[in-house]
This record gives C-alpha cells, sequence and structure tokens, in this order.
C-alpha cells in the first residue's frame, strides 16, 4: 500500500524526512490514544446515574497544569532537534550564493510541463534520468506562475517561483522509475502536471546521455520524411523550438508524452496529435483540426526521433 | 457636595445604558422586522441562518469534488470548472460560513453573558451584518459575471494577479467580495470588544468573564490585526490585476512570494479566528454537562492569550516550500511548534474537566467530546508541518486536507454543532430533538472521519490537493472511493440536523430557562429572551453566578480555591 509513498524512500534526503515523520507519527498516536483513553476512563466511570446529586466543584491542580505544559516543551525539543538535522541531510544550504553552485540539472516550470537542461547540453522534458547514487543538486525556476517538484520517494517538494532561484537535492540510490507531480496549483492542467524521475546505473545513464547529445536520424523517405516536412513548415516550431512548448527533437526516446499523462505509444500520440484539448484540457497546444493523414505522417516523424 | 463622587456606580459609562428603546419593528411580525432590526439576537440570528444557507451552498460544492474525485479520470467536471469550484468552496467555508456563524454565536450571546441588554453599535451591528451579505452576494454573482474565482481561496500570485493566467473576471468579484465582508468583520470585531470592555455587568470582572466571553475578546484583538492586512493585500491584488501595479508580477521588478508573506500574515491569525470561539464553546459546554467547573480557568484563559499572540509571528509556515531559505524556515518552525504547547493545554483541560464529574451524553456533549478527539488528531498532524522536512512532504497534498478538515470541520464545526444543541433552547424556547440529534451526530462522525481520515493515507502515497483527476495508481481509486461515500454519509447528517431544526422548532419541548443546569448568565433570563434582555441581573460573584443561587450552601464565592483567581 505504501510501496510508492514517503515511507518508501530510495534516497537519503527522503529517508531522513521519513525517520522524522515515523518518529512523529508514534508520538502523535501516543498523545491521541492518551486523550482517547482518559475520555473513555472518564466517560465509563463518570457518567450520570440515575438518583446521583451534583458532584462537588474542583478548580484544577497547578502541579498537573505545570507538567502538562513542561512535558510538551520536552517533547517539542527533541523534535526541534530532528527537526534540524533532517534539514542539513535534506536540503541544500540556503546560505551559498547562487553563483557558487553549479547545478547538476535546471528544471523550469511552464504551464504545464517542466524544462530540463543539463550540463552536459541534454535538454529534455518531464522525465529526468538522474544516475544511481549520485546526489543532484537541482536548481528550479519557473516561467510563469508557481510550481512545485514533488517526488515523494526522493526528496520533499520544493517551489519553482518566478523571478527566484530555489534548490534541492535529488538522489535515487536504487534503479527505477519514481512517480511524481506537480504539488503547487498552477491553473487549469495542474492535475495532468506529473513528472517522473528515472534513476539509471551509471553505464546507462551515460548511454542515454549520448544518444540525447547525438542527432537524431533522419528519414530520407517515407511517413516520418513527410512527418519532418509538416513539422519544421507548419507552426509546430514556433512554440517547440521556443521553449513555449517542450523540445521534441527526441522525443521518440521519452516514455510518456503531456507531461506524463500518456504513455507514449502512437496510438496515444495520434489521439494527443488530433484533439490535445480533449487529452489535458486547458493546456496551451491548440487543436489543429489535422488530417489523418497529417496526424499518421507527424506520428510517424515523431516517434522516429530517439 | 463638593466631593467628586468615584464610586464605579456613578462614573459615566464609555458607551452609556440606552434610555428608550432604538427603533425596532419586532412587534409586527415579519420580515420587516428582521431587515429593519438593529437588536443584537436577532441580527446574531440572521448571521447564523445566512451562513447556514451558504453551508450548504459550500457543502454542495464539496459533494461536486468528491463525485468528480470518486474514480480516476473522471470527466464529470472539466477542470476549469473544477478549479471554480475549490475554489469557491473554500472561500465560501471560510468567509461566507465559519466567520459569520460565530460571529452569529458571538453577537447572540457575548451580551446575554456579560448581563448587558445591548451591545455597544447596536446599528454598527446591523451595517457589519448587511455588508457581509452583500459582500457574500458579490462573491456569488462572479458566476453570473462570466465565471467564479479560480486562483484557490489563497490565489497565490501571479496566477491570481496577472490575466494572462486566470482570465475571467472571478478574481475581481473575489477581492471586492472579500474586502467588502472585511469591512464586517472589522466593525463586528470592534463591536464585540468595546462590549466586553465596557458593558459588564456589576460584578462581573475581567476575571469572571465566562470562557466564551474571554475567548471572543481575544478572537476580536486578531481580527482587528488580521482582516485590515487582508483587505490591504487584496487591494493591492487587484491593482495588481486591473491596473498593473505589478506589486507581485516578477518580471516587472514585483515579488510573487510578497502575495504569500502578506496573505499568511492575515492566513494564519485567519486560523484561530476560526477555532477561537469553536474553543470558547466547548469550555462552556464540557463542564455543564460533566457536572463541574472547568479545570484550570486560569491556564485555558492564560494558554489563549499566549495564542492570539504566537499566532502572528508562525505565517511562515505556510511558505516553507518557497524557498524563504532555512533560517527563515528555523524561526518560523521555532513559533509553530511553540503554540502546540498552550493548544495542548486547552486539550488536557477540557479532558480533566471530565474527571469525577457526573456526565449527561446529551447530543451536544456527544458533539463536544468529538470535538476533542478529533481536534486532536487535526492538532498533532499540525505540529508535523512544523517539522519543515515534514512539511516539503507533505505541504500541498491530501495530507494538508485532511489536516485542515480535522481542524475546521471536525474541530470548529463539530463545536457548532455543539453550541447549536446547547444555545438553541435560549434561542427559541423549544428544546432540539435529541433522537434526531443523536442520528445527526452518529451520521457525522462515522462521515466525517470515512472522507478525511482515508485523505492522511492518499497524502502519504503522494496526491497533490487541488487535482480534478489522478493517474490509477495503487490504492488512489478506493481510498478516493471511500472518501466520497463518506462525503454523502456526512451530507446527510447535515440534512438531519436542518431537519431537526425544522421539527423542533415547529414541535420541540419546551424549553424553559434553564434546561441544562447551566451557571452563566444567559440561562437566568427567559428562552428566547425579550428585547430587554433582563428584567434583573442576578448578583455576579463568581465565575459561575447561576452555581451560586442554586446552591447558596456552598456558592462558588465560598469556595477557598475558586475565589483564588478572582
Amino acid at each position: 500500500m505504501l510501496n510508492h509513498s514517503v515511507f518508501n524512500p530510495v534516497s537519503p534526503q527522503a529517508l531522513s524526512i521519513s525517520n522524522l515523520f515515523i518518529v512523529l507519527m508514534i508520538v502523535s498516536l501516543a498523545i491521541i490514544l492518551l486523550i482517547a483513553g482518559v475520555l473513555a476512563y472518564t466517560l465509563t466511570h463518570y457518567r450520570y446515574r440515575a438518583g446521583q446529586g451534583e458532584p462537588s466543584p474542583a478548580f484544577g491542580i497547578v502541579r498537573l497544569e505545570v507538567l502538562w505544559t513542561a512535558i510538551p516543551f520536552v517533547i517539542l525539543l527533541f523534535v526541534f532537534v530532528g527537526t534540524v538535522s533532517a534539514m542539513e541531510i535534506s536540503s541544500p544550504p540556503s546560505d551559498n550564493a547562487p553563483d557558487h553552485h553549479h547545478p547538476d540539472l535546471t528544471v523550469i516550470g511552464h504551464q504545464w510541463w517542466w524544462e530540463l537542461h543539463y550540463p552536459s547540453g541534454v535538454v529534455s522534458a518531464n522525465e529526468i534520468h538522474i544516475p544511481v547514487g549520485k546526489r543532484m543538486l537541482v536548481e528550479l525556476q519557473s516561467v510563469d506562475v508557481i510550481h512545485s517538484l514533488w517526488v515523494p520517494q526522493i526528496n520533499g517538494k520544493i517551489d519553482l517561483v518566478p523571478g527566484q532561484t530555489n534548490y534541492m537535492w535529488m538522489e535515487a540510490d536504487k534503479a527505477g522509475t519514481y512517480e511524481g507531480t506537480c504539488a503547487e496549483y498552477c491553473g487549469a492542467a495542474h492535475a495532468r502536471m506529473r513528472v517522473v524521475v528515472i534513476a539509471q546505473p551509471q553505464a546507462q545513464y551515460l548511454a542515454w546521455q549520448r544518444q540525447q547529445l547525438a542527432s537524431p536520424p533522419t528519414a530520407a523517405s517515407g511517413l516520418a520524411a513527410q512527418g519532418a516536412a509538416l513539422f519544421l513548415h507548419s507552426t509546430c516550431l514556433s512554440c517547440h523550438a521556443t521553449a513555449i512548448g517542450p523540445d521534441l527533437s527526441h522525443f521518440g526516446s521519452r516514455t510518456t508524452l503531456a507531461a506524463v499523462t500518456l504513455t507514449n505509444t502512437p496510438a496515444h500520440l495520434a489521439e494527443w496529435l488530433h484533439d490535445p484539448q480533449a487529452v489535458k484540457p486547458g493546456n496551451h497546444m491548440p487543436t489543429f483540426k489535422l488530417t489523418n493523414a497529417q496526424v499518421q505522417a507527424l506520428t510517424a516523424y515523431l516517434e522516429s526521433q530517439k | 457636595m463638593s466631593v467628586r463622587q468615584t464610586t464605579p456606580e456613578t462614573k459615566t459609562p464609555l458607551v452609556p445604558e440606552l434610555k428608550e428603546p432604538l427603533p425596532w419593528l419586532n412587534k409586527d411580525e415579519g420580515l420587516i422586522s428582521w431587515v429593519s432590526s438593529v437588536d443584537h439576537k436577532q441580527i446574531g440570528i440572521m448571521y447564523i441562518v445566512t451562513s447556514l444557507v451558504f453551508f450548504v451552498v459550500g457543502g454542495f460544492e464539496a459533494l461536486l469534488m468528491r463525485l468528480q474525485l470518486a474514480g480516476p479520470d473522471n470527466h464529470l467536471i472539466s477542470p476549469q470548472a473544477y478549479d471554480q469550484i475549490f475554489t469557491m468552496h473554500g472561500t465560501t467555508m471560510i468567509f461566507l460560513v465559519i466567520m459569520p456563524m460565530l460571529f452569529g454565536f458571538s453577537l447572540y450571546f457575548v451580551p446575554l453573558m456579560i448581563g448587558t441588554n445591548e451591545i455597544a453599535y447596536p446599528r454598527l451591528n446591523a451595517l457589519g451584518y448587511w455588508v457581509f451579505l452583500f459582500g457574500g452576494m458579490v462573491l456569488y454573482a462572479s458566476f453570473l459575471g462570466g465565471g467564479a474565482p479560480d486562483a484557490g481561496w489563497f490565489a497565490y500570485a501571479p496566477l491570481s494577479s496577472n490575466f494572462n493566467f486566470t482570465a475571467n473576471a472571478g478574481m475581481n468579484y473575489w477581492g471586492v467580495g472579500l474586502v467588502t465582508t472585511g469591512i464586517g468583520s472589522i466593525g463586528t470585531g470592534l463591536n464585540l470588544m468595546v462590549t466586553i470592555l465596557t458593558m459588564r455587568a456589576p460584578g462581573m470582572t475581567i476575571r469572571r468573564l465566562p470562557l466564551f466571553v474571554w475567548m471572543v475578546f481575544f478572537n476580536t484583538i486578531l481580527l482587528l490585526v488580521a482582516i485590515p492586512a487582508l483587505n490591504a493585500s487584496i487591494v493591492m491584488l487587484l491593482f495588481d490585476r486591473l491596473l498593473h501595479a505589478n506589486f507581485f508580477e516578477p518580471y516587472n521588478g514585483g515579488q510573487p512570494l510578497l502575495w504569500q508573506h502578506a496573505f499568511w500574515t492575515f492566513g494564519h491569525p485567519e486560523v484561530y479566528i476560526l477555532i477561537l470561539p469553536a474553543w470558547g464553546m466547548i469550555s462552556e459546554i464540557i463542564p455543564v454537562f460533566s457536572r463541574r467547573p472547568i479545570f484550570g480557568y486560569e491556564f485555558v484563559a492564560g494558554a489563549t492569550i499566549s495564542i492570539v499572540f504566537l499566532s502572528m509571528v508562525v505565517w511562515g509556515h505556510h511558505m516553507f516550500t518557497a524557498g524563504m531559505g532555512h533560517p527563515l524556515d528555523i524561526a518560523f518552525a521555532i513559533s509553530s511548534m511553540l503554540i502546540a504547547v498552550p493548544t495542548g493545554i486547552k486539550v488536557f483541560n477540557w479532558t480533566a474537566t471530565t474527571w469525577g464529574g457526573s456526565i449527561r451524553f446529551t447530543t451536544a456533549m456527544l458533539f463536544a467530546l468529538a470535538f476533542i478527539v478529533q481536534f486532536t488528531i487535526g492538532g498533532v498532524t499540525g505540529v508535523m508541518f512544523a517539522a519543515f522536512p515534514v512539511d516539503w512532504q507533505m505541504e500541498d497534498s491530501y495530507f494538508v486536507v485532511a489536516h485542515l478538515h480535522y481542524v475546521l470541520m471536525g474541530g470548529t464545526a463539530f463545536a457548532l454543532w455543539a453550541a447549536a444543541y446547547y444555545w438553541f433552547p435560549k434561542m427559541t424556547g423549544k428544546m432540539l430533538s435529541e433522537k434526531l440529534g443523536r442520528l445527526n451526530f452518529w451520521l457525522a462522525v462515522v462521515g466525517f472521519n470515512l472522507t478525511f481520515m482515508v485523505q492522511h493515507l492518499l497524502g502519504f502515497m503522494g496526491m497533490a490537493r487541488r487535482v480534478e483527476t489522478y493517474p490509477n495508481l495503487d490504492w488512489w481509486q478506493p481510498l478516493n472511493l471511500i472518501s466520497t461515500i463518506g462525503a454523502f454519509i456526512l451530507a446527510l447528517s447535515v440534512l438531519v440536523f436542518v431537519w431537526n431544526l425544522f421539527v423542533s422548532l415547529r414541535h420541540g419541548e419546551p424549553a424553559g430557562d434553564n434546561p441544562w443546569g447551566a451557571w452563566t448568565l444567559e440561562w437566568a433570563t427567559s428562552s428566547p429572551p425579550g428585547v430587554h434582555n433582563f428584567e434583573q441581573v442576578p448578583p455576579v460573584r463568581s465565575r459561575r453566578p447561576l452555581w451560586d443561587l442554586a446552591h447558596p450552601e456552598n456558592p462558588d464565592w465560598k469556595h477557598p480555591e475558586a475565589i483564588k483567581g478572582l
């Protein structure tokens, strides 16, 4: 049940938060049980019974008050220490000037997708590839409204605020695909602004990086070539080459489309090209009323761009 | 005589006692007597009834959301409509339901509980009500004006402040509507504050105030601090939207986080505005049905003071994910953890009040007891958010939705239900049906906990709030379905309650002056009280004047422990 939850962390950062959380849960449960237990006792022992007169008044016991003021203080002191130590593990120090940072990845929030820039020159979207075991310093920005990057098994969320740069650690010590989402309400397609982190062993990660840096194959003829012509000479590039929409250079190598709304299959892509507004209502790609032939050509072209 | 008299009896009161009745048309039954009223009791009832209507509307919006979320990839409601619905649900419940409902009870009962016949400024009181109603109507007129607001109740800039992101006029209605209700709230806060300070019956010293009045008093301080901050920030937001003022617009030198600081400067005191009078209600109801005075009056009262002042310096805990930097994170974590201590004191004292009592399980008491447990659950999850690495995980997830509903629904709404069953006899002269009351209670407890308990789990699993759809991940569907079923059970309990109000108003048993054997002054007059609240206010020599009257052999003012604090 909690396989994909904050209680199944795959990084030291998420683990430190999970441990703090579990301790807080146990303490909280003890407090709730104490209150409920005392009430269960008083409600059964001191319930009114017929013919009973008024109980004699009592107005409080100062020693008890001191006790239940002091004990929470002590508990909270421990909680505070735990809080600060989890903070040190899970969050990059904030006193570093931004120019001291050399981020391993820059994530730029858009309505409603994620633009990714790696220092290696790789530009991608929505699927964050990271090498297993490396603590990545991730720089977070936004071009429009506030978004928030949250992959529960990897780390807590940090907001992407326009006009401001935030930082977070991202690490996975186990290879795998980790589901995440935009957590700050950002407009109509907020629910379909999802994200995945794909953690790969170093060799696979480097292979992925090489593939992304290479020029994608160009088809000389056939459906894919027709699609390429359509893509280059219609209006597609006015958004997809200007970061208004995601860069599609290596679209065929992605596993999902429309910010992890659908799996990337030719059928889903055709569905999307026919009517993006039906798949992800509110998103900024208009419905172009493409013909079936055009959709097939574009699908063939885009899926070939590995 | 040349000696100046300085005895309290002859000092001119700050607010003079009315010598002649205010213009008031109660004698002619019918709508006009209400519309023209400046009587604090009638206005209190008008607040309560109006907010009950808004509660039904806001509840309907909640049911629409739960229907949409009953299954994954549901297409019942479009995302644009869903965004409007959740914005209106939050805004309605906070500004048009909980606040005015608490005002209603405060305006009705504060003058009665301090033994006075009027509120300090009766006309300001009426103005406050009508301004509130007008603000609510402006907000709902947005549906006719091209679309309801859709930026969420905390309206984060630049989503809210820029027409490119929220193109319909809804947020303008939101701004104007809330500024308007805010003006009413400031007037009401001032009115209650002056009433409590200047119009108490002889003998009703500050230290003898019933805890409900005490908490309403401190609530008025919060109102006067928080609401002007809200109104100022909303005006800035409207300047941004309508005049391109760029307070919050990042690409022209503005600061999106400035809105968050400004809004939560209001927003966190607001949370306490929504709970303080509810605590006051619980502090009245638990003792009466335990047949014992409140345990540790001074500590409950003192805890209130520390909460009021701490609540003004904790707003940053809503912004831990915004990148304020570790030093500020730590500062707000400390203040937010500190506020847990006085809150805990209250819970412990309510629990201790039942110890050694003679507990009557009336519907009012059942709701109050459920309040203690549910509010405690909402309270401890609140402390988790103060431990901000946990906040980084749980902020903006369904865990927050669960937490805030445990405080405001399981807490404040249950306290309001308790208050309704407790005070309905005084307000109408009729008892509410206990049989329907029990049905109301059990449906509410089951429905509420079913709806919101599972939302904690959805938060753990990564479900973000404010989503109109979700992928079909492990367990998300069954848990959401359970939550939806719970919401409908909760709605059924509201129907039972409304039915109970109607039936009991017509056929309820006559209540008499003091059906519960309670001890505060509102029970010393007729039910319902006349235009002139009291023919004669009983002597106030302790915190429980009616106990003293009923137990001349053992009055509180002779009790060595009780007089210590007087």
